[in-house]
């Protein structure tokens, strides 16, 4: 492998020197034009230096003329949306629920926030739309266990429902059969009862022998929370039990399960996680999926059986 | 210059040492630093160490390959932090070896998912995701409530991640089976005793199931307590020596 660089009169370029069996190889320059681009880089990397935050030093590191900070910048353009929709949320602050039908910005504005945060937080336990699934009641309807005014389910949003929040609403049903309550033939003869005092009546036809015998049970069990006609009481989360909507399921055996069980749900808090506009959109925009009820007139704690509520709606 | 460089490419053992010397250059410069500048990992209040419950749980997300779908990364970007929440610190994953930010999302992040949802709904979930998200593609995990945790591996577990620097302390380590089955356990023996060397943990029946402590307690807990550490209206984001 002789070292003589010579010519190459063909191509104009000059040789490695290397010659294998009369082959020579072209020692060909890099093109001009790629060789500036790679030297530009070289530069733009000293001037990214100098600009941005680049080098790691022995306490911190190089922090750019440009001041740049990915943290400031999110924090700077989550106010920026704050600002954007302030204006709407000081006006949903004090609206009430018929002020926001009336107002078709405010109304759009509050649906699109709310649908929003309901896609991301709660659809994945209340279903899409609210539909609700086995322990998770369903949101599109109008019946309640701790009320359908805007307000009460703001509440219900901010403190949660057997949550951490100190505030938050508690309620507890006994699991009177695996606590050993009542017996295996009470609660059998109190499911009778339930179905028999339900919407449920016409297609589970309660044994009627077993029901008034379990009536009794229910009178000194049960009516002190769900009210002696099972009609519910939302002060205590107590569900209705005249209607045919059961939140562990309606089959007979659902239904006595959850007798024997107990079982309550854990709604968390939202107050910690949402901002207070944000709480009032989602609570218009869960109103608003079908069931809301109108603002409440000046509380008559008395009036729960005979108010304007769905607890004796039939099956829809 | 150019007959300096025909040097180098003229013998291969120099330049196999030139290499050597550049490359080292730059993992001097790029990576050594970090593990020494106090800037790369924040302190921060409220990082705890995991309790054995919440390991045996990272170990089962680990295990199922939980990491392939969820990331553990809220980046600081608007629309992230607008739907998960305040982006993830450094310190938030100090105690992870290795750490489960992920880099793939068919499923949500879940850096911030602990008491976003309910104990039950993460039970509903595992054992029949779609029986309530319809439209979700995640297998079902429901053979995790028939498996008891190992309980009895815990205090190896602890004593590997003390070796990683995870602050144990000597009485954790000899209570850590213990610790594991107590946590599930609010109303045993030793809730208290837990409560006393884990403040700040949650202890509750996360599986429903009173009769034992399945891997599915060990995974709820340890999904319960995602991202729940810091209190962000305590932590100063912005302020200088916190900036990136």
């Amino acid at each position: 492998m002789a070292d003589k660089r010579e010519r190459d009169h063909i191509s104009g370029t000059e040789t490695t020197g290397h010659e294998w069996d009369g082959v020579k190889e072209l020692d060909t320059p890099l093109p001009r034009w790629w060789l500036y681009i790679f030297y530009a880089t070289i530069v733009i990397s000293i001037v990214y230096w100098v600009l941005m935050p680049a080098w790691p030093l022995a306490n911190g590191f190089t922090r750019g003329m440009l001041n740049w900070s990915d943290r400031a910048n999110v924090a700077a353009d989550v106010q920026f949306l704050r600002d954007a929709r302030a204006p709407l949320f000081r006006r949903l602050a004090d609206a009430s629920v018929s002020d926001i039908a009336a107002d078709p910005d405010l109304q759009q504005f509050a649906r699109a926030a709310g649908a929003s945060v309901f896609g991301d937080n709660c659809r994945t336990c209340h279903g899409a739309g609210g539909a609700g699934a086995p322990g998770f009641p369903v949101l599109a309807d109008d019946v309640w266990i701790w009320g359908g005014t805007m307000a009460d389910i703001e509440q219900t949003l901010r403190v949660g429902i057997r949550a951490s929040h100190p505030e938050t609403r508690m309620s507890a049903m006994p699991a009177f059969g695996r606590d050993g309550l009542l017996s295996a033939r009470e609660i059998g003869d109190v499911t009778e009862y339930v179905v028999s005092i339900s919407s449920a009546r016409q297609r589970l036809e309660p044994n009627m022998a077993a029901a008034a015998r379990g009536a009794v049970v229910y009178a000194a069990q049960c009516g002190i929370c769900h009210g002696p006609s099972g009609a519910g009481d939302r002060t205590q989360g107590a569900p209705s039990l005249n209607d045919d909507i059961w939140l562990y399921g309606g089959s007979r055996e659902e239904i006595r399960t959850q007798i024997e069980l107990g079982r309550g749900g854990v709604m968390p808090s939202w107050e910690a996680r949402l901002d207070a506009g944000t709480l009032r959109a989602l609570a218009y925009y869960v109103h608003d999926l079908g069931g809301g009820e109108p603002d409440a007139p000046p509380p008559t704690p008395e009036a729960s059986p005979t108010s304007p509520t769905a607890a004796t709606s039939p099956t829809r | 210059m150019w007959s300096f460089h025909k040097w180098f490419e003229r013998h291969s053992l120099i330049l196999v040492v030139g290499i050597l010397v550049v490359v080292s250059i730059g993992g001097l410069v790029q990576i050594a630093p970090l593990f020494f500048i106090e800037s790369t990992i924040e302190e921060v209040e409220g990082v705890r160490p995991y309790t054995p419950l919440e390991l045996a749980g990272r170990r089962i997300y680990i295990r199922e390959g939980c990491y392939v779908c969820h990331s553990q990364m809220i980046r600081p970007l608007r629309d992230e932090v607008e739907r998960y929440g305040h982006y993830s610190l450094a310190a938030e994953s100090m105690y992870d070896h290795p750490f489960q930010w992920g880099s793939k999302r068919s499923g949500p992040d879940l850096a911030r998912v602990g008491g976003r949802y309910s104990d039950e709904w993460h039970r509903a979930h595992l054992e029949d995701p779609r029986s309530v998200v319809p439209e979700s593609v995640m297998p079902p995990y429901a053979f995790l409530a028939n498996a008891d945790v190992a309980v009895e591996q815990m205090p190896e577990h602890l004593r590997v991640n003390r070796m990683l620097s995870v602050p144990y302390s000597d009485e954790q380590l000899a209570n850590a089976s213990i610790d594991a089955r107590a946590q599930a356990e609010p109303l045993g023996e030793n809730a208290f005793d837990f409560e006393q060397r884990y403040p700040g943990a949650v202890s509750r029946d996360f599986d429903g199931n009173p009769e034992r402590v399945s891997e599915m307690d060990a995974l709820i807990a340890y999904l319960q307590m995602l991202g729940t550490g810091v209190d962000f209206n305590v932590y100063q984001a912005d302020t200088p020596e916190n900036r990136r």
